[in-house]
């Protein structure tokens, strides 16, 4: 069937010999400076989730009903909501919802994906085929309707929505699992472990799976990006975590009814969500580099 | 190309459409349990049990899983995709209503992406100045990264409340579509204008660009006549996976802007728990990836002749 | 009194002082370092250097097409004694094809896939204004015919990948050739083909050449062919010359310790007969025996398109000595190894090696058969796992079997790894820290470490430069001795085939069409097909000078 975008960007450039004429865009790529601000953003945001109270002193969910709708200022930096509560607090600590739900999303994606992948990859052509027509069956629909086919299954909640997108990025995770698999087999090193008494097991642990799984990783990282952009899709739609929870989607969603009025309630969260998912995938890229 | 490869080819769709069926009939009409129940036994429509047996006869509810699925099945080859429980009509009919709107705002999504993700590649493989590529090439990893819902949020925000060039009330047919179909072009040129760009920078380090600089040609000469030709097949590929990411940004894009059509329908279905719409919806964007990648790979011998089938080959 | 004054005119081309560097990770790296040359009208002037020589890089110079990354950091190249190397793209796009054309190193990408060969030729004359179809049709068709193409009407209509490696070659040469330029750069035009198709295409060059005066910068890493084809040769190493002139002269009399070890390494069908002979084998079984192999390849996925890779083929291997498999590509000679070490099974006929019947060999007693052959690829930089160590790499074996304790593994490793040739420095390190060469030392010590009576070597040397080359060659010679193991070698290179093996067997399209003792073959060939091979082999000329 058809190659999802990444397998393409994974593809790997035949190294075969040491050459100065590589693309200068990847010899760029290893001193960039983007790539250390965008560990510093991730690294930003998951110290949100872990100890939200060192960066702000307000509280997320009481507000002071004085204080509704205020503007950015000094007190409250980025402004306040319909009920007075500090938008930047409520953004601190619905880090953890977000990134926790994207968390679980991508480790769902990752363990029964790549399982997958190997077990095709590394199987006779039967069972590789019919893990593989699987496969072809849940790239065959788009991640948000397989998505919310889980959630009229399973529920609203975080942890629901986290498993939703999870399973959607299931088969990515296989195919690339798989084609990296079939890739590595082929090569003259496993041919010549075999050929050196080496047994199956043995040459699947110590070759072909260390050599796989760099291009896994990488994908797992750019998963990570877009597990966060559908989870607060998710939570936009309302299918996520429920009110007053301060999940980054659901600020978006409330902060529309005063779209007119309080323009900084939309924009604030979706800047956050953007700059996370920005610096996920130029990790991503980076991981890629290393592996290719 | 053989007709062997022909059947072969099509089974192949045929049997990932029957498991996408049977996959969602399982996840949305065995397991949940029993949409009339949450529907019609909630206590607040006050019906006797009777009533409600009479509903579930109706509905076909108390048959036979296997009997169920029988006629569920036949029901979708016929185009009857059953009853919407939300809405108390039959869900073909609903969305045969949706369809024209979705249609609209999806094609127009679709051209602007193409155009978008091609200016963007060419634009940036052309010019000579620095800055300007390197622009160029930051927007699509931009663009993967913006929230559909908030991106129409904030289009909204600056086209109709502060610049006040579209009216959020009472806007033209055709006024009223420029934001959300710019919504929705926007992320979906990303990818695409991603596999293009990486696919001109492949093609162009192929030893026959050098020939063709050799002979004297200019680099644009190049780009249009020899890269861009090369670069389109990885492009292809990616139709199917567009497809589906229309119809899922519909349903973002539909919300965020309050339109009908099928996307709304189908955000509306999850709220209600309608698992018939859904199914449906499922069961339709399957089969567009399924046809369309179909298409493009019998298709793809028009774009590369190393495909055909060559009479009289000599080595 | 009035100076001299120098009447004669500006050679064609005139390289002064050129230093090129590329940008890379580490900064800029320099690869060419104050190169001066001339060529004149109508000369033919090699430029001959190992991998990292920079001379190919020289050829990109010229035409003003080097990668993105590299840079002219000073020196000129003038044509006809205008400066060029200055010249803004746009303005070389007027220069080049007219002017100074390139025939590049490899015909299977180098053309575009998806255009047919007469639109591609045609594209030149487009490109250079030309505007009457019926005018280009007729000079494509002139040109297809003039490079030697059969049935032209149907070549242009065809698209690259239905014509043959040769016939590629041809059509990129007519599309150097069309608008007669002045000079032609041909950077490596032949490695990538057949030997016997190798000196068709070079003696196509040779008359084109003759015909319009064109002047050719042939870049190449194969002596043999500058010495065969050059008027004068440029020795390049490390972006530096080493020695330039006449190509008698160089080859006859080198002045530099550099181009002296160069024609040392070169394999050359003269000097082989020097090989000392093996110790006599031990009479009884031979260590290989393949009789009636047959291998069939099935093309369409089922049992009606198959292809005849070998058919019926024999030969033995006497314990001791070494046995060459002879061929040029297609044919089989690669599937012939891969089946004598269990790779590949046979479709009918007998492999024994070692006493066992390969095929039928399964499970344990496949796994405990191995340990009497090995396998060393032609490819070092895939045949090693990139992220294990040096040392990592070769005591793996061990542990397949009866389990050796650590340190001893690492005694045995690292004994075998010393006596390759390997510095201690590397053997912590991955293998992409480590040349070519040293990469093959790493295999061979592989492959040795479980003691095998037999080693196959599928083109083990032919991936490597002729100084590196001859090195890996008399380590595998000091091994044989030392150890007595047999050796099969598979190889495209009659040349050191000939320094090598002590029977050979020549392969033509899964056939075996000649074997016997090397001495026999290279000297009385029998048929047609060796005697072309043996005769395609560049380099008389540098037979002649010694």
């Amino acid at each position: 069937m058809t190659d999802v975008p990444f397998e393409q960007q994974a593809a790997p450039a035949t190294p075969h010999r040491l050459d100065l004429r590589t693309s200068t865009s990847r010899l760029r790529r290893s001193f960039h400076p983007g790539l250390w601000i965008s560990w510093g953003v991730i690294g930003i945001v998951a110290a949100f989730a872990v100890v939200p109270w060192l960066f702000t002193g307000h509280d997320p969910v009481d507000g002071s009903p004085l204080e509704r709708r205020q503007a950015p200022s000094l007190v409250h930096w980025l402004g306040t909501d319909e009920l007075g509560r500090d938008l930047f607090a409520r953004i601190v600590y619905g880090a953890v919802n977000t990134l926790s739900g994207a968390v679980v999303a991508v480790a769902v994606g990752l363990v029964v994906g790549t399982l997958l992948g190997v077990v095709a990859g590394s199987s006779g052509r039967r069972i590789d085929d019919a893990v593989m027509r699987l496969v072809d069956v849940l790239l065959a629909v788009p991640a948000l309707l397989l998505s919310l086919s889980i959630i009229i299954l399973l529920g609203f909640g975080t942890v629901n929505a986290a498993i939703a997108v999870g399973v959607a990025s299931v088969a990515s995770f296989a195919r690339l699992a798989r084609a990296e698999v079939v890739r590595v087999r082929r090569s003259d090193y496993v041919e010549a472990a075999f050929g050196s008494g080496g047994r199956f097991f043995a040459v699947l642990w110590r070759h072909v799976l260390p050599n796989s799984l760099n291009a896994v990783l990488a994908l797992a990282a750019l998963q990570f990006g877009s597990a966060i952009l559908q989870i607060s899709t998710l939570g936009f739609l309302g299918y996520g975590a429920p009110p007053p929870t301060p999940e980054w989607g659901l600020l978006i969603a409330e902060g529309r009814n005063y779209i007119s009025t309080a323009w900084w309630l939309t924009t604030f969260p979706g800047l956050f969500v953007v700059a996370a998912v920005l610096s996920a995938n130029r990790i991503s890229l980076s991981l890629r580099g290393r592996s290719a | 190309m053989s007709s062997r490869y022909l059947v072969g080819r099509l089974g192949q769709a045929l049997l990932v459409l029957w498991a996408a069926f049977t996959a969602s009939f399982v996840l949305l009409q065995l397991l949940p349990g029993d949409a009339i129940l949450i529907k019609f036994e909630g206590g607040d429509l006050g019906l006797s049990p009777q009533q409600i047996a009479e509903i579930r006869l109706a509905y076909g509810a108390d048959e036979p899983v296997l009997l169920q699925y029988v006629h569920t099945l036949a029901g979708f080859l016929q185009g009857h995709f059953g009853y919407s429980i939300q809405r108390g009509v039959p869900v073909t009919e609903a969305i045969l209503a949706n369809l024209p709107a979705t249609a609209w705002l999806t094609a127009l999504g679709f051209a602007v992406a193409t155009l978008l993700a091609g200016t963007i590649a060419v634009v940036s493989s052309l010019t000579g100045l620095r800055w300007l590529r390197s622009l160029l090439r930051g927007l699509p990893p931009l663009f993967v990264s913006v929230p559909v819902f908030w991106l129409g949020i904030v289009l909204i925000q600056i086209f109709s409340f502060r610049l006040k060039l579209i009216p959020v009330i009472g806007a033209g047919e055709w006024e009223g579509l420029v934001l959300p179909v710019l919504t929705l072009a926007v992320p979906i040129s990303a990818p695409l204008a991603q596999v293009l760009i990486r696919a001109i920078d492949e093609v162009r380090t192929q030893p026959f660009v050098t020939v063709a600089r050799a002979k004297g040609a200019s680099s644009r000469w190049v780009l249009f006549r020899h890269v861009l030709r090369n670069a389109l097949g990885p492009t292809l590929t990616l139709a199917g996976v567009l497809f589906g990411e229309l119809l899922a940004g519909a349903v973002v894009t539909e919300t965020v802007f309050g339109l009908n059509g099928i996307g709304r329908m189908t955000e509306q279905a999850v709220n209600n728990q309608d698992a018939a719409v859904l199914q449906a919806v499922v069961v339709i964007s399957a089969a567009g990836f399924v046809l369309i990648n179909l298409a493009v790979d019998l298709l793809y011998p028009l774009i590369d002749p190393r495909l055909r089938k060559t009479v009289g080959a000599t080595t | 009194m009035s100076a001299p004054v120098d009447v004669s005119p500006p050679p064609l081309l005139s390289i002064e002082d050129l230093v090129v560097s590329y940008a890379t990770a580490a900064g800029r790296t320099r690869v060419v370092h104050g190169v001066s040359l001339d060529i004149r009208a109508g000369e033919v002037v090699a430029l001959v250097g190992e991998s990292g020589s920079g001379k190919t890089t020289i050829g990109q110079s010229v035409i003003g097409l080097l990668p993105e990354n590299g840079r002219i950091d000073s020196g000129t190249v003038r044509l006809n004694g205008t400066p060029i190397s200055d010249w803004s793209q746009d303005r070389l796009d007027g220069l080049r094809g007219a002017r100074i054309s390139l025939v590049p190193q490899d015909p299977g990408n180098s053309l575009n896939p998806v255009r047919t060969i007469g639109a591609q030729v045609g594209e030149i004359f487009r490109i250079h204004g030309y505007r009457d179809r019926a005018e280009i049709d007729r000079r494509v068709l002139e040109l297809l015919t003039r490079v030697g193409l059969s049935d032209p009407e149907l070549r242009a209509r065809q698209y690259p990948h239905e014509l043959s490696g040769g016939m590629r070659q041809r059509v990129l040469i007519a599309i150097a050739v069309a608008l007669k330029p002045d000079l032609i750069i041909a950077d490596e035009p032949t490695s990538a083909l057949d030997v016997t198709v190798q000196r068709r295409i070079l003696d196509l060059i040779d008359d084109l050449r003759a015909e319009t005066g064109t002047a050719v910068l042939l870049v190449t890493h194969d002596l043999g062919i500058a010495a065969d084809r050059a008027d004068r040769v440029v020795v390049l190493q490390h972006g530096r010359i080493q020695e330039q002139g006449a190509a008698r002269d160089v080859l006859a009399r080198p002045t530099q310790p550099y181009t002296r070890q160069l024609l040392a390494d070169a394999p050359s069908l003269a000097r082989a007969a020097q090989r000392r002979p093996r110790p006599a084998s031990t009479p009884g079984e031979p260590a290989i025996v393949v009789e009636d192999l047959t291998v069939d390849f099935s093309v369409t996925g089922d049992r009606r398109g198959t292809f005849r890779a070998l058919d019926r083929i024999g030969f033995s291997v006497a314990a001791g000595t070494t046995h060459a498999l002879v061929g040029e590509s297609g044919s089989g000679k690669t599937t012939a190894s891969r089946t004598v070490v269990g790779f590949q099974s046979p479709t009918s006929g007998r492999v024994q090696v070692a006493g066992a019947d390969v095929a039928s060999l399964r499970g344990e007693a496949l796994r405990q058969w191995r340990r009497t052959i090995q396998l060393v690829y032609q490819n070092p930089f895939a045949s090693l796992d990139p992220r294990q160590s040096i040392r990592a790499i070769v005591e793996e074996p061990l542990l397949n079997f009866a389990p050796v304790p650590a340190a001893d593994r690492r005694r045995r490793a690292e004994t075998l790894l010393e006596r390759v040739g390997l510095p201690g420095a590397t053997f912590g390190r991955p293998p992409a820290a480590l040349s070519g060469g040293q990469r093959q030392r790493v295999a061979i010590a592989r492959a040795l470490v479980l003691d095998p009576a037999i080693l196959v070597l599928d083109e083990a040397v032919s991936a490597l430069d002729v100084t590196v080359q001859a090195q890996i060659l008399a380590l595998l010679d000091e091994l044989q001795r030392e150890r007595g193991l047999t050796y099969l070698f598979v190889s495209h290179d009659l040349a050191v085939v000939r320094q090598i093996a002590d029977t050979v067997s020549v392969l033509q399209q899964g056939r075996i069409v000649e074997s016997g003792p090397v001495q026999d073959v290279f000297l009385h060939p029998l048929t047609a097909y060796t005697r072309d091979l043996i005769d395609a082999v560049p380099g008389r000329r540098l037979q002649a000078a010694e």
